[in-house]
């Protein structure tokens, strides 16, 4: 075959845990600005934003693990058994949210208060995890032959705990703008008050982020800072200059389109995702394990690319058609149940 | 914990947490399937008495697709962090498979399981019968992609190893793996009979209670017949099952007989005894002489290969598979038994009053599911100690991880998935605790804006009922 299998399946897998971070991202972000909104029918609205889209939301994280063992399996199996405990966290953190998300609505007053505070800590507790397995990540894994050959705890440095808040920082202003885009009234205003903040913390979390990394690592500090790389990939941080600028504009502006907000938080994600893609490339697991030492053998690629090209256009289909019919504000009380 | 090794915790938490996750599916496959044709019959003969119970069982349905969703996403994620070498070495096969698995649930999430949840009064009733059945269609395909997989892990074929590593050399040869057939038919058929049992129970516990309203004599009905017919089938196709195992994994029938040796010249079947792993004999056993030749032979003295002809650490645990099959196909037994019963009391007109039956048909309930869980224990703990069989040792497979890190795991899983788990069974008991007729109708999670919402908010809230 004349494609470059790990190439097309590296891209389909990037692409899924975009879609994953994105998607997810606001909704786990709702859950993380629960504890600011005391009020219950304040809350059913936020809810109410994501519901009909959430559980389609989270399935791109089964098919990016599926995708993942298919197409790297060794990949699969290191970072996996390197991540073992923020991941079954994670996934517990997930578990919880799912349930209490449809208990809460199911279950009586006297149990209601319970299941909210399970879908606020479930995200919480979610968001921290994929932030630590981030940092954790980008610090590197020690690999010997095709298995993850550290400790338990390996993940855990003051860097992977700093991008756990980070993460926090950006799935709050995900969901916060989300809100904005979605809601109107008292808790549009709520959300407004909260983004500018948000954002700031953000900001400084890129900073951050931007400077320690290559100060840890000298391959990502070379990649970024030698010429002529240097004059070609200062594009990203000037396109977050530009991009913070536009957005704390527009959340000081009452009168704008509520669109901009959620489009420039988006445009932030998508830059810190590239900005990670270029420190990273051509590894998959730092410092050593390149994509294509990585890949499965080309006929485990091939099979499995037959299906996710026969099925990934119809989800992308479904998905831009759920969220057009469910398109414009939700109002109070407006929900289904 | 409990002095257990790092490989026999991370094998518990396997198996804790798949045994979780069987039952909904399973549940999920027969329940489809059972709508899909309650639709069709009240499309063709126009009784009420089918749509009530189509969408009667189609809220329960919604609360169990939920749970097997969440419980699968687990599954995903375990083979990576529990078995990274077996991910790393066998991954190339099993992967893409899985992928399969979860590209087809996704399709038919996506597609199909809103309309059939709650597009009763938004598209036409063909259509509206066309989604569910392609919702049963995508369970039992989706099924499928999974017993591939497990299927080619026990009979594993079409495969090169190259450097410690699987490689794929033909997809054809690795699906259609040989004991794919047997595994699909015998799973499938336990599905739909784990279904009719809970139907059964579901209908035999308002017959108890004095409802006897023509959805529960219905619902009571079909599932004695679904009994009736596919009880003997799934001992037929059980049996079948057991000799193509005996062509490729002879020491896992070696185990689930007792058999130790070929000293007595014929195989007796050992119907009660205690193997002892040891002491190398099946104690205390009640056998009958020739039988088990006759069963797997069908010759007089036939001889199959006994657990002594294979080296001790290549043995799988008698103790527990020779118990577990047994249990298995007790209740199969059984279940033909509660058939038969119900066969003879509608013949004499008593089906829906005949109180020891209906006693039968209620605690035969869980039956289904107990049997699911048994044969998969049988299948699995066979196949050891190998996790692909004769390739890849279980020990060799597991991760590294210690023994505090994995207790610690195994707990938080069984502390978390009693909670939810337990909850959502409840809830699910007590939507079947309601009659028919209570639950019918219930049309006030149809959102405003006429869509689909999710899976579970087709199931009335707990304050209503
Ligand atoms: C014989 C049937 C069967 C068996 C043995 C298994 N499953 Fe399963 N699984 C299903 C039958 C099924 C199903 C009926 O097809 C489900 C239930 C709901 C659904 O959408 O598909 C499902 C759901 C489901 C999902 C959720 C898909 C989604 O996001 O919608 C995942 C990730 C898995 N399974 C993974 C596994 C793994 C890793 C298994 C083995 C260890 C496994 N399943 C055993
Ligand atoms: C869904 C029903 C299933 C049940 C109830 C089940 C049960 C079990 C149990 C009890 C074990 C532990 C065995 C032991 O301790 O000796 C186990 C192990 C395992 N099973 Fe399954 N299993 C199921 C399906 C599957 C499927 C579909 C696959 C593969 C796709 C699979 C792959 C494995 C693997 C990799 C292990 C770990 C290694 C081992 O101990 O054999 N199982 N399973
Ligand atoms: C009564 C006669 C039955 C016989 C002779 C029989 C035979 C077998 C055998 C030999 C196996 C092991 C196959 C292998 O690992 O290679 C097996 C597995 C299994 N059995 Fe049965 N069985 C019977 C009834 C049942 C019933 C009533 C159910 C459930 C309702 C059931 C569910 C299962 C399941 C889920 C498995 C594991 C999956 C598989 O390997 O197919 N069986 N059975």
């Amino acid at each position: 075959m004349g494609i470059d299998l790990p190439l097309v399946w590296a891209i389909i897998i990037a692409f899924g845990v975009l879609m994953y971070v994105v998607m997810d991202g606001f909704d786990l972000g709702i859950g993380l600005l629960f504890p600011f909104i005391p009020d219950r029918t304040e809350r059913d609205t936020m809810i109410n934003t994501i519901a009909p889209v959430w559980d389609g939301n989270e399935t791109w994280l089964a098919l990016g693990g599926a995708g993942l063992m298919a197409a790297f399996p060794v990949v699969y199996s290191v970072v996996l058994s390197a991540f073992y405990i923020p991941l079954l966290l994670m996934l517990g953190g997930l578990i919880f949210r799912g349930v209490a998300f449809e208990f809460r609505f199911k279950a009586d007053e006297a149990h209601r208060p319970f299941w909210d505070k399970a879908f606020a800590a479930g995200s919480v507790l979610a968001t921290l995890c994929q932030g630590w397995v981030l940092g954790g990540l980008i610090n590197g894994l020690r690999v010997t032959g095709p298995s993850y050959d550290g400790g338990a705890f390996d993940w855990v440095s003051p860097f992977s705990l700093f991008t756990g808040v980070a993460l926090l920082a950006a799935y709050a202003l995900l969901g916060a703008t989300w809100l904005m885009l979605k809601t109107e009234g008292a808790l549009h205003d709520r959300m407004r008050a909260l983004a500018k903040p948000l954002t700031l913390a953000l900001l400084a979390c890129i900073a951050i982020v931007s400077i320690w990394t290559p100060l840890l690592h000298q391959a990502i500090a070379d990649r970024w800072f030698t010429m002529p790389n240097m004059a070609i990939l200062a594009v990203v941080p000037l396109l977050v200059i530009a991009i913070a600028f536009v957005l704390l504009r527009s959340v000081g502006n009452a009168q704008g389109n509520h669109a901009v907000p959620f489009l420039m938080s988006l445009g932030l994600m998508l830059l810190g995702y590239v900005g990670l893609g270029i420190s990273l490339w051509p590894n998959i697991i730092p410092p050593a394990l390149s994509l294509r030492d990585a890949a499965a053998p080309p006929e485990s690629m091939g099979f499995a690319l037959v299906g996710a090209l026969f099925v990934i256009p119809f989800i992308l289909i479904y998905t831009a058609w759920a969220y057009y019919v469910f398109r414009g504000k939700v109002r109070h009380g407006e929900g289904y149940h | 914990m409990f002095g257990l090794s790092a490989l026999e915790l991370a094998r518990i938490q396997f198996g804790f947490t798949v045994s979780f996750h069987i039952i909904f599916p399973a549940i999920t496959i027969g329940l489809a399937s059972y709508m899909a044709f309650l639709e069709a019959l009240w499309l063709w003969k126009k009784d009420p008495v089918y749509l009530q119970l189509c969408r009667y069982w189609s809220q329960i349905f919604a609360v169990n697709f939920a749970m097997g969703v969440v419980s699968g996403l687990v599954m995903a994620y375990e083979f990576g962090t529990n078995w990274s070498y077996f991910s790393a070495k066998a991954g190339t096969v099993t992967g893409p498979l899985l992928t399969y698995e979860v590209l087809t649930a996704f399709f038919l999430e996506a597609g199909f399981l809103g309309v059939a949840l709650f597009g009763w009064d938004k598209v036409g009733k063909g259509l509206h019968l066309f989604a569910t059945v392609m919702v049963a269609l995508g369970t039992l395909i989706s099924a499928t992609w999974i017993l591939v997989s497990n299927s080619w892990m026990q009979t594993p074929v079409g495969y090169r190893v190259v450097d410690g590593r699987v490689i794929p050399v033909d997809w054809l040869q690795i699906v259609f793996n040989p004991s794919v057939p047997y595994r699909f038919t015998h799973m499938v058929l336990a599905a739909f009979l784990a279904t009719a049992l809970f139907v059964g129970a579901t209908a035999a516990w308002h017959l108890l209670r004095g409802e006897r309203t023509p959805a529960v004599k219905r619902m009571m009905s079909m599932a004695m017949w679904m009994i009736l017919i596919v009880a003997p089938i799934q001992i037929e196709a059980g049996d079948q099952h057991g000799l193509n195992t005996l062509e490729h994994q002879p020491a896992k029938i070696a185990a689930i007989e007792g058999h130790w040796d070929n000293d007595e010249g014929q195989v007796p079947l050992i119907l009660f005894g205690l193997p002892d792993m040891t002491a190398e004999k099946t104690r205390y056993q009640i056998a009958v002489p020739h039988a088990g030749s006759l069963i797997l032979t069908h010759s007089w003295n036939g001889k199959i290969p006994a657990l002594k002809d294979f080296p001790a650490e290549d043995r799988p645990n008698s103790t527990i598979v020779f118990w577990t099959f047994r249990v298995m196909v007790g209740l199969g037994v059984a279940m033909l038994l509660l058939g038969v019963a119900a066969a003879f009391a509608r013949w004499r007109g008593r089906l829906y009053d005949f109180r020891p039956l209906l006693t039968f048909a209620l605690v035969m309930g869980p039956a289904g599911l107990i049997a699911i869980l048994a044969g998969w224990f049988t299948t699995e703990i066979g196949r050891q100690p190998w996790v692909v069989y004769g390739v890849l040792r279980t020990r060799d497979a597991v991760s590294n991880h210690s023994v505090p890190v994995l207790t610690a795991s195994l707990l938080t899983f069984v502390v978390l998935y009693v909670c939810i788990f337990g909850t959502g069974v409840l809830y699910m008991l007590r939507l079947a605790a309601k009659p028919p007729e209570a639950l019918s109708g219930h049309d006030h999670d149809l959102r405003p804006d006429e869509r689909p919402a999710r899976p579970m908010s087709a199931a009335p809230n707990l304050g209503d009922l």
